[in-house]
């Protein structure tokens, strides 16, 4: 009896995998699309990202010393400043990432509690406190940088314009830095999904529910060129692969993401379609970060030997 | 119930009404309006010197009419006393300064249904003398005021770069349009609440008397008459900031009793 058996409390297995390591993966992932955003965008773009992750990462420190307990070692805010940065138009004043980046972190992650208790993704939501704030041609609207000028590809599809789906997809288009590039955005979301950071239960359910409902309420039938112009235009991919994966706001059950993809690809394909906008993704992921709660409370798997067949259903 | 502030003086409930419990940020009651009407520093001083006249008088005509209205209809006769100088009010309004008026819309019809005002007639003019249940409506009312008007210039010099309509943001300054709509409302409540705790507990901590901003408190939530009390203590117990849940203990007694 050379072994002995050690008792202690539980967790008795721990996983390798940490909270920093994980958000260095995705801002690593992040990087082909804030790169093509730099080079299709100058270097304003460049400004814009340095600007907001300072932002972001200052808050968390700050707030940090306020509060005595130190978390920026978990590198989520700047998971958070990147995210954000690459939603804003590189057209916008420069105090504009500042702002989201500040409200990001204080109002929407640390009031709440910090990472973890933060009901709704902070990048998310700060995009949204901007759009709403600011919607003038010359603040959150402004597209016009360098080469691009005018109306994003997905403004002129519901205009009813022919847009170039090649130029789509490649990212050479005006929108925000770092969504204009479906190639980049899905390098790196291979290389999440390759080491396992994120799964495609709710990319793929979202992007698959999205494209059926544009294929049945998108007036245009069966027309892949309008179809894959849908899917490739605006914050769709990096929404899909980075911001509803986000693992603080997404349900936890299996059966709940998928319930939340699909929930995102309906809603998505109601504000394009029928909205007076022509994008609606983040207003679609934060209406689904509040419901996942109650997805959850739907979706708990039943505990193995409790509530079978006949017990506890009456 | 109660006995103690019937024979409060009149500037006792003054300062009652206007802090230890201000009905927004300490009793959080009549949110609707607080909420909805305060885009502007003007909108909101307008509704709460409506919402004062109203709860003034309703308080007193209550206070009088203490001993004839019957216990079981209480309710029915209350908001008719209130509609009625609700009604007054608006009308009032209508003829006098008919821009607050437009402003406010069908908020000054929706104070009958405020509950403050029910809540004080219930709480303190039905069971005390006039002229304290009058201050009291006073007290009260100028709570409600300063409240709304301290959230009105807060979002109108966010949201547009002005106080009372006099522009005092640089020219810089991009106003941050989200702070004259619903969401606004609900940051800088919730903001000022913050504020307003932040200066409590710090009072706290220097060892001040905060039973005295907080509420009159006695522990004894039995036989408390406080409308709104989050049954909470806090008190410095020499080093540090205890927080005490008195709902606590209160159910403990309940539940011996029973």
């Amino acid at each position: 009896m050379e072994r002995k058996l050690k008792v202690s409390s539980n967790p008795h297995i721990r996983s390798k995998v940490t909270t920093n390591g994980i958000m260095m993966a995705v801002a690593l992932a992040l990087l082909p699309a804030a790169g093509f955003g730099i080079y299709n965008f100058g270097i304003r773009a460049l400004l814009h990202i340095l600007i907001t992750v300072a932002a972001t990462v200052l808050t968390e420190f700050l707030f940090g010393l306020y509060k005595k307990k130190m978390t920026i070692t978990d590198l989520s805010a700047v998971v958070t400043g990147l995210l954000l940065a690459l939603n804003l138009p590189a057209g916008a004043p420069l105090w504009i990432g500042a702002l989201g980046g500040v409200f990001a972190i204080l109002v929407v992650k640390m009031l709440f509690g910090g990472l973890g208790q933060n009901f709704m993704n902070p990048a998310l939501a700060a995009r949204c406190f901007l759009l709403i704030s600011f919607p003038g041609p010359t603040l959150m609207t402004n597209f016009t940088c360098d080469a691009y000028s005018g109306a994003t590809p997905l403004a002129a599809l519901k205009a009813g314009e022919v847009v170039n789906v090649t130029d789509m997809i490649l990212g050479r288009t005006a929108g925000t830095i770092g969504e204009t590039s479906m190639v980049a955005i899905v390098v790196g979301a291979c290389f999440l999904l390759l080491l396992g950071v994120i799964d495609l239960r709710i990319p793929g359910s979202y992007i698959v529910s999205f494209a059926v409902f544009v294929l049945i309420f998108g007036g245009r039938g069966l027309d892949l060129q309008y179809l894959s112009a849908q899917l490739a235009g605006g914050g769709l991919m990096l929404g899909a692969f980075f911001m509803a994966t986000d693992y603080v706001t997404r349900p936890i059950t299996a059966k709940g993401q998928y319930v939340f993809g699909i929930f995102l690809g309906i809603m998505t394909g109601i504000f394009r379609i029928f909205g007076p906008g022509a994008e609606g993704v983040s207003y679609a992921i934060i209406l689904g970060n509040l419901l996942v709660p109650l997805i959850e409370k739907v979706t708990m798997p039943r505990a193995f030997g409790k509530g079978g067949a006949g017990h506890g259903r009456k | 119930m109660g006995k103690s502030n019937s024979t409060a003086s009149a500037g006792e409930r003054l300062i009652n009404g206007l802090v230890k419990e201000n009905p927004t940020f300490v009793l959080m009651l009549g949110m609707c309006p607080t909420l909805a009407v305060t885009t502007s520093a003007v909108n909101g001083f307008g509704m709460g010197a409506t919402t004062l006249v109203v709860l003034a008088l309703s308080n007193l005509i209550i206070s009088l009419l203490r001993n004839i209205i019957p216990k079981k209809v209480r309710i029915p006769a209350f908001i008719v006393i209130i509609a009625s100088f609700v009604t007054i009010v608006q009308l009032l309004l209508e003829a006098y300064i008919p821009f607050l008026n437009d402003a406010l819309g069908v908020y000054i019809p929706l104070i009958v249904v405020n509950c403050i005002i029910l809540g004080r007639a219930e709480s303190y003019a039905y069971l005390n003398s006039p002229i304290p249940s009058l201050f009291d409506g006073i007290g009260m009312g100028m709570g409600f005021t300063v409240a709304l008007t301290c959230i009105g210039a807060v979002r109108e010099l966010l949201g547009t770069g002005k106080v009372f309509g006099f522009g005092i943001m640089p020219q810089a300054f991009t106003p941050i349009g989200i702070f004259v709509l619903a969401p606004g409302a609900f940051f800088v409540l919730a903001a000022l609440c913050a504020l307003q705790n932040f200066v409590k507990i710090r009072g706290a901590r220097a060892g001040k008397d905060t039973s005295k901003i907080g509420s009159g408190c006695t522990e004894d939530c039995m036989n408390c008459g406080e409308q709104g009390c989050s049954r909470r203590k806090f008190y410095d117990d020499g080093d540090d900031l205890v927080v005490e849940d008195l709902s606590e203990t209160e159910e403990a007694k309940t539940d011996a009793e029973s």
